[in-house]
């Protein structure tokens, strides 16, 4: 039977972080009832290749209408491993953001910034057998949001994961390096602590850029470890 | 050498065009969807649905609601989710914005007994707004008392709030239909695991 290591509680928020208002009244406040990880956690759906169309995982392509998306064009490069650095192989991620000027598509979002006529936001794709992953897309904008006075999303992607199982399900955001808002967002700072909510930054790397295209980012996804063998620690 | 896991982060206001994109009405595919078992489904065809309640008592409408359950003869899927709608899939996922009471309602078959539990139910996920990280509980059914007072997770929990994870039955003209409530706080609120 598959057993995954316990959650590692000190690289996730607390279910109740003040900060960030709507916890207070969404987060539970009892404690969590512990069970031991069985088929049902240590099983998952499954998806077929075909999940990933042709254009899902290039947003700079797959909204247009009329013309290109206005914006900074990235490719995101990343690996989907577990804590052992192990391979987390044929995943599928799902991707949603902002536009390049901070608008969703979504339609309650009331930021009074343009929508893209050419830029959808969503996609998705799939991590191959070494975990790797890429898509492509465009940087988003910052957005105001109402928590606090004058507060402000950094730029951030929404990604979203199953893994090998059901406990291993991880829905995440990606941040930019430099980004001054990162010291002020409750969300970001919803984990206490700085060595983890770290990891939710991206790396600009200029090998991955590419010649008159796209800013290169890397960002690496760490799912749960299972428990290789009983000899393992 | 060893990595720390990446943090969870919410889902936000905003997940419905990428995540539950058909039901919400947009231009892109769907990974899941209500139909956790379409027509073809062997087994006991039933509803599953319910509201999800802040520490106010107030409806959450925009909540995500995930589940992933065993077939009808308690087998978890193994094979690729098929995206078309006829057959089992075991994986569910719907938004509580684009019912009239901020319901989420899946349609799947009654899931048997798997090989490591004494008693039938389905793991629920929840993800909304205001949750930096989702939390698992689980559905158990009204109509399996016996099996349920066996079943050793369900005895791990506090007795008086066990019944937090039971749905239940009501039997009506378009078929059997488990009413599962979730508290995110409160007196009633749901039990949730960490799993
Ligand atoms: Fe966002």
């Amino acid at each position: 039977m598959t057993g995954f290591k316990p959650r590692d509680w000190n690289s996730h928020a607390p279910y109740i972080a003040p900060g960030y208002k709507s916890t207070l009244l969404r987060g539970p406040t009892k404690p969590l009832v512990a069970i031991k990880p069985g088929l049902s956690e240590g099983t998952g759906p499954v998806f077929a290749r075909a999940v990933v169309r042709d254009l899902d995982w290039d947003l700079t392509k797959n909204g247009c209408v009329n013309g290109a998306p206005i914006g900074e064009r990235i490719v995101v490069h990343g690996r989907v491993m577990d804590g052992d650095g192990r391979p987390v192989p044929n995943t599928v991620i799902e991707v949603w953001q902002a536009n390049a000027s901070g608008r969703y598509v979504h339609k309650v979002d009331q930021h009074n910034a343009p929508l893209d006529p050419n830029f959808r936001g969503s996609g998705r794709c799939m991590s191959d057998e070494n975990g790797n992953y890429v898509f492509y897309t465009i940087k988003p904008g910052a957005y105001p949001w109402g928590n606090h006075f004058n507060a402000w999303r950094p730029n951030h992607i929404h990604l979203s994961l199953f893994g090998p199982g059901f406990a291993t399900r991880l829905v995440t955001q990606m941040y930019f390096p430099g980004d001054p808002l990162l010291d002020l967002d409750p969300i970001f700072l919803g984990t206490p602590d700085e060595d983890a909510r770290n990891r939710l930054v991206a790396k600009f790397l200029i090998d991955k850029t590419e010649e008159g295209f796209a800013l290169g980012y890397q960002f690496d996804i760490v799912l749960r470890g299972r428990f290789a063998t009983p000899m393992e620690d | 050498m060893s990595y720390g896991e990446t943090p969870s982060q919410t889902v936000g206001p905003y997940f419905a065009y990428g995540l539950t994109p058909v039901q919400y009405g947009y231009d892109f595919t769907d990974l899941a969807n209500f139909v956790v078992a379409g027509p073809d489904a062997k087994g006991e065809h039933i509803r599953v649905m319910g509201q999800v309640f802040d520490g106010d008592g107030v409806l959450v409408s925009d909540a995500m609601i995930e589940i992933w359950q065993a077939d009808e003869a308690g087998q978890y899927s193994s094979e690729p989710v098929s995206m078309d709608n006829a057959g089992f899939r075991g994986l569910g996922r719907c938004g509580t914005g684009t019912d009239a009471d901020n319901r989420f309602v899946f349609h799947t078959v009654k899931p048997g007994v798997v090989a490591d539990a004494a008693a039938p139910f389905i793991n629920v996920t929840v993800f909304m707004r205001g949750m930096l990280t989702h939390a698992f509980t689980r559905l158990y059914f009204s109509d399996e008392s016996d099996a349920n007072g066996t079943c050793a997770v369900l005895q791990s929990v506090p007795a008086d709030r066990r019944d937090t994870l039971i749905a239940a039955r009501n039997d009506t003209p378009t078929g059997p239909e488990y009413r599962f409530d979730i508290y995110m706080q409160g007196d009633r609120e749901t039990v949730f695991f960490d799993v």
